[in-house]
This record gives structure tokens, C-alpha cells and sequence, in this order.
């Protein structure tokens, strides 16, 4: 059959195309009330390394909402992690918290990195770390430093070294995209003329499961981001769609309609063990587990409109878990799973709704109007979302008290969309 | 992996599947036509009679799929739309679901692929569902028509392919649809 050798050909291609580095820019909106001032001198001897260590370390701490990186003076010469430190000269900066640290380069060709971080207020070490690196490990490395600080300083653990995935479509062009937390780096997973969406982390942060219409219809996939070998996961009669990973990464929960409607099934990522576990006349879809494991959320209309339910995850009798609106979809739990985040629409706006699962109260953490796939950052601070402003599809984030926003947009134009935030990588 | 190794396996991947794609049939000349050399004199506007067409592109003449293609066919319309929420056939579809389900019925060997679509509004993923519910619909008519299981097949696109790309009403009317296409023709 000529044509569809034809297309064969041509998603191949596609499939190998470019893998060119892209970026998305980040503007950041509002503020939390109290962000805690800290202090980062400007490395000794990172002029060696580009882009420049300390910067990057004060750009991901801002971007938290938690911290406010002071204006410094020339220091000459510039303290390190070595240097006795004049904790009366710091706080008359007004600093709560102070970064040193040095850059060396190695007989190896290679770098090493030393930083040291104190508590300026109690006058306390709070230790450090040294790394050794490439030339191309330099943002990796003060995403690290900035993990450390933050954990330090919060008492939790830091998403500056983890990952998002995201979709940017570009005219006819849709590209699977891996970016930092911080929108630098972008590498292209996958690029096609068809759409891509529902991009689901595995637990290990190895693999992403997605939906692709390369095929005319919805198809499961499983990407190996080590490698780029794909799998089909799903590929029945009818469609197939929202895959979800069990927290132990051996299952996915997707919505098939291989049996007629759309129903939730729970299948091996290899594509064996396929078992139906919801039986309605309804719509059932979109499922996830709670970090747990015992509970899959899911949304259906089986009342009549869209909305949050809940089941055992080997399959039993769903309880209903929204009741506020007539359109509640798209649930994510929170890392420790105490918050269900989703998306409500009110009163022809589509935003992220968060509901507190022990008391019941529904929160509005945003204000744009057309909000979709909310998704959580490991640590349960933050929350990354799609939205459109302006007529262009970006990413947004917002702190889980919707007090602190930025904003992320593909620098090269066109739409982003779908985003997934990927888990702590040890 | 490296960029060097991916620059590698891409490149040997894109020559592979080039030298392939070249070897494909359609790209043969069709027997009998003359390949013109560049620069020759183009041949007369003038022609005494006409030239007879050999066409290879599709199913020979006559077969039953030309009408599929014929625009005084009711076969070539391969739309249903529908209202807002709605997901049942409108009466003034009826006779085009039956005129697909008789030449469905009529040639086994025709399968159809239908696509449901929904308006952008709302979760990709639900959206998926509300696609599903459509096509879902057109395929239990043709099945209750006499249509074989094995040859229809109904998935959703959601809102991933609209025909029209604006936000309102009119748009989203056109883009709450099912399409029908046959074997070929996906």
C-alpha cells in the first residue's frame, strides 16, 4: 500500500529530526511577602566557566519565591569557602544567609567547584560541597549548590535539578521537549506533524510515557529518554489515551475505548496484562495514583458533567471527590498527598483549583482563563501549569499558596503546552 | 548519550530511510509516458485530438471506490457535525450514514476509520473522550445498519485537529465532528 509506506518514511524522518537546543524565558510575577535576603558572592575564578555559577545559583533560588538575592559591592578581593568570615560586616548588608565558594581548574583538564554556606543571623557554617566537572556541567553543578542552599535554609528538599517535559507546537510541527526546571537546556525528544500530548514522568525519571496521533489516532508510547527507543504501550482498536505511572513504575493506568466509551485500564508499560478496571456508560478518563499507590483519581461524567472521582487502584466502587461546579478535570495529587490539584471552571473560566483532601476547602490559585494540566513539583511547592495569554500558549507556575507566579515562554514563538514536572533525580 | 553518537545514529537512521523511500512504487514514470529532455521545445498548444489519460493514482475506472471520490456522490461528504454537548446523529445526517453503511455493506473489503472531534474547551484529555463519544456514535449507527465489526474502526482526535483554528461559536461548531475516511485514505 503505497501511501502508507509513504507516511512510514516520513515519521522515521521525523523522528530522527533535529535535536537543536532551544529555551524557554522566564518572567516572574508577584511575590511572596517574606522572602528570606541571602548573599552570594561572585565565585572566585569562575570567569572560567561559563554561564556564571553564582548567577545561576541566585536566579534558581529567586525563582522559588523564598529568597531575595542582594545587590553586592565589588568585593576585592572576593572571599571564598576558605575565607574567615566577618558575620558583622555580612548582616550590615542586611544578609540572612551568604554563599562563598572558588572555581579551580584541574591537571585533568577538569574543574573543580567549592562552595560554603552560613547562617549570617546565628553566625553558623552551614558546610558545603565540592564537585569536580566539565566545561558542560556548569549549570547542572549550581543547580546542585542551589539544592543545597535551599534544602539548607528550608528544611526541604530543592526541584533545581530536576526536569520538565513539555510540548511546543510550531505551525504544523510538535516537538516533545525536555527542559531544566529553569527552562535552559531544552532538548527535543520526539518531533512530528501530528500532535503529542499527556507526557507522563516515569518514577525513575527515565522514561516518559505520551500520546501520539502519528498513527490518526491515539497511541500509547513509552520513551526511553537514555536511548530514544520508543515502545508501544497501547495500541487497541479505538483510542488509546492519558497513560499514568504507578508509583512503583510497573503499571500505567490509561483511558481506552477498545470496548466502546472510554474506560480506565491498568497495563504493563510493555503493553502485556491489560485489565479493564472501571465499567461505565461514561466517559472515564485521565487517571492518576496517589504517591501511596492505594488510589487512583480519575475524572468522569458518569453524574452528568465532569467530575473528580476516586478508587481502590486494583479497580472498585468510585467515590465522587469534587462537588463545588459543573466542570472539575485533569486531578493531580500532591507529593505528599494531602492537596488534589485539578482544573474548575467558573463562570467560563478554566483555572487551578486546589482542594485540601482533610478539611475540604477549594482553593483559585490562579487568575488566567484558560488553565489545563496542572502538574506538581516533587517537593509539593510549586505548581506548573499551561495557560494562554495573549493568544499564545505558555507555561506558568505558581506557588501552592497562588501567592507567587512566573511565567515561561518559548523564546523561538510558538505554543507550549502540556507540561509535566519530572521527579527528584538522586 | 552524546551528541556526537545521536548526530551519528541520526544521520545513519535519515540515510537509511531516504535510500528506502526512494525505491518506493509511486515514484517510478508510468510506462509510455517520454521523459522530455530539459530545454527541449515545448510541444504545440495546438492539439488535433485528445490526449488519452492513464491514470495510476487510485483504483482503476470503474471501480466501486470512484465514487467515494465523485463530488456528485453523496459518498465523497465524509462530515457529521454536532450541536454543543451533543453527541447523537441529527436527523439530516441520516441518509449520509446510510449511504455509507450500503457501500460498506456492499464492499467488504472497504474498512473506515471515523474521527470524533471536540471544540477546544476544556482537558485535552476529556476532550478525547468527547471525540470518542461521536465517532463512537456514527459506528453503532453503521453497526446497526448491517456494517461489519471488522470494518469500522472509531477513534477521537479531541481537540487536537480542528478545522477551524478560532475561538467562538462558529468556529467550535465546525470543530465538534466526526470524519469518515477509507482505506487509503489514513
Amino acid at each position: 500500500m503505497p501511501t502508507r509506506w509513504v507516511s512510514l518514511c516520513f515519521l522515521v524522518l521525523l523522528a530522527a529530526a533535529s535535536s537543536a537546543r532551544a529555551q524557554l524565558s522566564i518572567e516572574i510575577t508577584g511575590a511572596t511577602a517574606q522572602r528570606t535576603p541571602i548573599a552570594i558572592a561572585p565565585f572566585a575564578g569562575e570567569a572560567a566557566l561559563a554561564p556564571s555559577i553564582s548567577a545561576i545559583v541566585r536566579a534558581d533560588l529567586e525563582r522559588s519565591g523564598l529568597f531575595r538575592g542582594l545587590e553586592l559591592p565589588p568585593l576585592n578581593p572576593i572571599p571564598t569557602e576558605a575565607s574567615n568570615v566577618n558575620y558583622a560586616e555580612w548582616r550590615s548588608r542586611l544578609a540572612d544567609a551568604l554563599v562563598l565558594g572558588s572555581v579551580a581548574s584541574r591537571a585533568d583538564g577538569r574543574y573543580e567547584v567549592r562552595f560554603r554556606l552560613f547562617d549570617v543571623v546565628k553566625q553558623e557554617d552551614l558546610r558545603g560541597v565540592a564537585y569536580t566537572l566539565t566545561k558542560d556541567q556548569v549549570r547542572a553543578t549550581a543547580h546542585r549548590i542551589a539544592d543545597y542552599v535551599y534544602e539548607k535554609l528550608t528544611g526541604e528538599r530543592g526541584v533545581f535539578s530536576t526536569r520538565i517535559a513539555y510540548v511546543v507546537k510550531r505551525g504544523n510541527r510538535y516537538e516533545l521537549q525536555i527542559a531544566d526546571a529553569d527552562g535552559a537546556g531544552a532538548e527535543t525528544a520526539l518531533a512530528s506533524f501530528e500532535p503529542i500530548i499527556s507526557p507522563a514522568w516515569s518514577p525513575d525519571g527515565r522514561r516518559l510515557a505520551y500520546v501520539s496521533f502519528e498513527n490518526k489516532k491515539p497511541v500509547v508510547y513509552v520513551h526511553s529518554l537514555l536511548d530514544g527507543k520508543r515502545q508501544v504501550a497501547a495500541n487497541f482498536k479505538g483510542s488509546n489515551s492519558a497513560p499514568a505511572w504507578s508509583p512503583d513504575g510497573r503499571t500505567l493506568a490509561v483511558s481506552l475505548s477498545r470496548e466502546g466509551g472510554s474506560q480506565i485500564f491498568t497495563i504493563n508499560p510493555d503493553g502485556s496484562r491489560l485489565r479493564r478496571l472501571t465499567s461505565s456508560s461514561a466517559i472515564d478518563t485521565e487517571p492518576r495514583y496517589s504517591p501511596d499507590g492505594k488510589w487512583l483519581y480519575f475524572t468522569s461524567d458518569r453524574g452528568g458533567s465532569p467530575q473528580i472521582y476516586r478508587m481502590p487502584s486494583g479497580g472498585g466502587e468510585p467515590q465522587r471527590v469534587t462537588f463545588e461546579g459543573s466542570y472539575n478535570v485533569s486531578p493531580r495529587i500532591s507529593p505528599d498527598g494531602r492537596m488534589l490539584s485539578y482544573i474548575a471552571r467558573n463562570e467560563g473560566k478554566f483555572q487551578v483549583a486546589l482542594l485540601d483532601l482533610q478539611n475540604r476547602q477549594v482553593q483559585i490559585i490562579t487568575d488566567s482563563d484558560r488553565d489545563e494540566s496542572p502538574s506538581f513539583a516533587p517537593n509539593g511547592r510549586m505548581i506548573l501549569l499551561a495557560t494562554v495569554l495573549g493568544g499564545r500558549g505558555v507555561l506558568s507556575a505558581v506557588s501552592a499558596d497562588g501567592r507567587f507566579k512566573q511565567r515561561l515562554s518559548a523564546a523561538t514563538g510558538g505554543d507550549v503546552r502540556e507540561p509535566a514536572w519530572g521527579p527528584f533525580i538522586e | 548519550m552524546g551528541a556526537k553518537l545521536k548526530a551519528t545514529l541520526t544521520a545513519i537512521l535519515a540515510a537509511g530511510v531516504l535510500a528506502a523511500c526512494t525505491t518506493t512504487p509511486e515514484e517510478q514514470a508510468p510506462a509510455g509516458v517520454e521523459g522530455r529532455k530539459p530545454g527541449a521545445t515545448p510541444p504545440s498548444a495546438v492539439q488535433s485530438k485528445p490526449i488519452p489519460k492513464v491514470d495510476v493514482t487510485g483504483k482503476p475506472a470503474g471501480s466501486p471506490f470512484a465514487q467515494l471520490k465523485d463530488p456528485n456522490s453523496i459518498l465523497s461528504k465524509r462530515s457529521i457535525y454536532f450541536d454543543f454537548d451533543k453527541f447523537e446523529v441529527k436527523d439530516e445526517y441520516r441518509p449520509l450514514v446510510e449511504a455509507h453503511a450500503k457501500f460498506l455493506r456492499e464492499n467488504p473489503s472497504a474498512k473506515m476509520l471515523i474521527q470524533g472531534n471536540a471544540d477546544e474547551r476544556g482537558s485535552r484529555e476529556y476532550n478525547v473522550g468527547l471525540g470518542q463519544r461521536r465517532s463512537d456514535s456514527v459506528k453503532k449507527m453503521l453497526s446497526l445498519l448491517g456494517v461489519k465489526e471488522n470494518q469500522i474502526e472509531a477513534v477521537s482526535l479531541g481537540e487536537e485537529k480542528p478545522q477551524c483554528t478560532d475561538h467562538g461559536e462558529n468556529c467550535w461548531a465546525k470543530n465538534r465532528r466526526d470524519d469518515m475516511l477509507y482505506n487509503g485514505e489514513y
